[in-house]
């Protein structure tokens, strides 16, 4: 196997409205570069958006890291904040932990992990309450 | 079939290399190289903005001039609605009459024309929605070419959501053939059909068109003063005119939705504005609007680049006109004959031509290849200053980082790695300066010996 691969990190700010979704465009921006098909684009810069949003909607910071090889894209969101209580719940369609400030401008609709899960082949979540969570997301590319 | 055809190209006597069209390129598809700016064709979307950039007058657009109706025995002209805004206070009826004294035996109006691609568009978006009830992209007007273009090239994601109906030129086109042409019993070739075009983009357009549906295009600053000469004219007769002020109204970013009238559209110009729409549309950010006109130009076709009225001027001209002209209600006529042509053909308004892909921002063809020069473009850019400076010729640090890859260019054109590796040299060389050799005296004795 070629060791061809890309590994970009960016790091998030909590709480730094004006600049969500620059991570996201970074990673758009790079895969465009690579020739990634605009399917596969799309549903990774969705997931990574929205992961990227969680972080600067709960946490205090992370980054985002992109690997890409050969044989898949990943997107790791990686954070140190207060961890989700339940899974479970948080992986529901509209239910959402964002304070009334963040409602008001707009964000935390719920459907953040959700949207994710749509647009991910693999996705894998760790968490540890007051210590802060990773979101594992894998694709495929096309056959 | 892909052709490399550019109706905007270079003056070269009067580019001065001032790098200022780079950096406003919506496709960074200029460079500046030996002191002139030259275009990249594989990237290059007619759009214009580098037209209305270039202080030098360097760039222009090719096109025809009149002299290529001289081969036809019939000439058709098809106005585009923005040239009623480029004569102050003149009567469209007027214009058209100011054509046929230049020399065509027909005026076709494309803002007639708009009005029956507003029925079509409505029609389609109506029936696009019932069929998709759930949260669904916004679709885009292909109004617009050098939009297409840019979707073409820097957005190909939303190639599905460019609505396929046939801008107005083309409806007009179309009219002329189905109902005069076999008429007119001349062969197609002896009739000479001519697009009055405010914009590049259009002409190239015509030029690369598979179907060669329209035979030349005209732009407006070409037979402007010849226009004007005629309109002085105190004996200059009033043709009929077709169109009203739903058709008119085109001219202007916005008109096209005040036409459509649709609840949830939304209109951008300006090519900068519109690749930050394109931007959010890929994102998923705008699923809540249906339709969006997105406009090249500022202020819509007026602004096109080879207009010669101020763009806001005309924009007033517009609105004056379709006040005058009634904007508030399709014809009814428009609507019966639209009815009774989809009945005949479904597809007379519809572009059913797919639309190719031309992604030119990719590094390698090759994904493993592209990884790699990938990375080393991220260590070339970690490298270079950041600042956007623009006298390496290229728009962007990053993209200086690209050219490098691809090996058009080397980490010395950035004139600050230049600088640096000077001043690195300089002081290597300011340090073997003040190393003397043993069989060297000092510099005071030296100065001694000099005073006697």
């Amino acid at each position: 196997m070629n060791g061809a691969r890309i590994v970009m990190e960016i790091s998030v700010e909590g709480s730094n409205f004006p600049a969500a979704g620059e991570a996201a465009s970074k990673v758009k921006k790079t895969l465009r570069q690579l020739g990634i098909n605009s399917d596969l684009i799309r549903r990774v810069s969705i997931a990574t958006y929205e992961a990227e949003m969680n972080i600067v909607i709960h946490a205090y910071r992370g980054k985002i890291i992109l690997q890409v090889d050969e044989e898949e894209i990943r997107v790791i969101a990686e954070d140190i904040g207060k961890g989700i209580p339940d899974l479970n719940l948080a992986m529901m369609e509209g239910f959402s932990t964002a304070s009334e400030k963040v409602r008001e401008m707009g964000f935390g609709a719920g459907m953040g992990l959700p949207n994710i899960k749509k647009c991910t082949d693999e996705l894998k979540i760790k968490t540890e309450i007051n210590t802060g969570t990773t979101v594992l997301m894998s694709f495929n590319y096309a056959k | 079939m892909e052709t490399r055809y550019h109706s905007v190209v270079m003056d070269e006597e009067k580019c001065k290399g001032c790098t200022n069209c780079i950096k406003t390129c919506p496709t960074e598809a200029i460079r500046v190289r030996g002191g002139k700016a030259f275009i990249l064709t594989e990237r290059c979307i007619d759009c214009g903005e580098c037209i209305r950039t270039c202080e030098n007058h360097a760039k222009r657009a090719v096109a025809d001039g009149l002299n290529a109706l001289d081969k036809y025995e019939y000439r058709v002209a098809l106005p585009a609605p923005s040239l009623y805004a480029q004569f102050k206070a003149e009567r469209p009826g007027k214009i058209i009459s100011s054509l046929h004294h230049l020399g065509f035996d027909e005026v076709y109006e494309v803002a007639y024309a708009a009005e029956f691609s507003t029925y079509a568009i409505k029609s389609y978006i109506e029936e696009y929605l019932k069929e998709n009830k759930d949260e669904r992209p916004p679709l885009i007007s292909s109004s617009c070419p050098a939009v297409t273009r840019l979707i073409q090239v820097r957005f190909p994601s939303l190639i599905p959501n460019l609505a396929p109906i046939d801008p107005p030129y083309i409806t007009a086109v179309k009219f002329f053939i189905k109902h005069k042409l076999l008429k007119l019993q001349i062969p197609r070739e002896k009739v000479g059909i001519f697009f009055i075009s405010p914009c590049p983009a259009k002409i190239t357009d015509i030029k690369t068109s598979e179907e060669k549906l329209v035979d030349g295009a005209i732009p407006f600053n070409v037979i402007f003063g010849e226009l004007k000469q005629y309109l002085k004219r105190n004996d200059l007769q009033t043709c009929p005119q077709k169109s009203t002020g739903v058709g008119i109204g085109w001219a202007r970013a916005g008109g096209e939705n005040v036409a459509v009238k649709l609840e949830n559209a939304m209109s951008v110009d300006g090519i900068q504005n519109v690749v930050a729409l394109l931007e959010e549309i890929e994102m998923g950010k705008l699923n809540d609007i249906d339709y969006v006109e997105a406009m090249a130009c500022p202020q819509g076709c007026v602004g096109g680049a080879l207009t010669v009225e101020n763009p806001f001027v005309a924009r007033v001209m517009i609105r004056k006109l379709a006040d005058f002209y009634g904007d508030q209600l399709l014809p009814v006529a428009v609507k019966d004959i639209s009815i009774e042509l989809q009945k005949e053909d479904p597809f007379f308004f519809v572009h059913d031509k797919p639309i190719p892909a031309k992604p030119i921002l990719q590094l390698d063809a090759d994904l493993s290849t592209a990884i790699k020069k990938m990375g080393q473009l991220e260590e070339i850019v970690s490298k270079l200053p950041g600042i956007d400076c623009g006298a390496c010729g290229s728009p962007t640090c990053r993209s200086l980082a690209e050219d490098i890859v691809q090996g058009k260019a080397q980490l010395t054109d950035c004139i600050i790695i230049l600088r640096e590796q000077l001043e690195d040299l300089a002081q290597k060389l300011l340090v073997l300066a003040q190393i003397r050799p043993p069989a060297m005296g000092w510099v005071a004795e030296k100065e001694e010996k000099n005073d006697t």
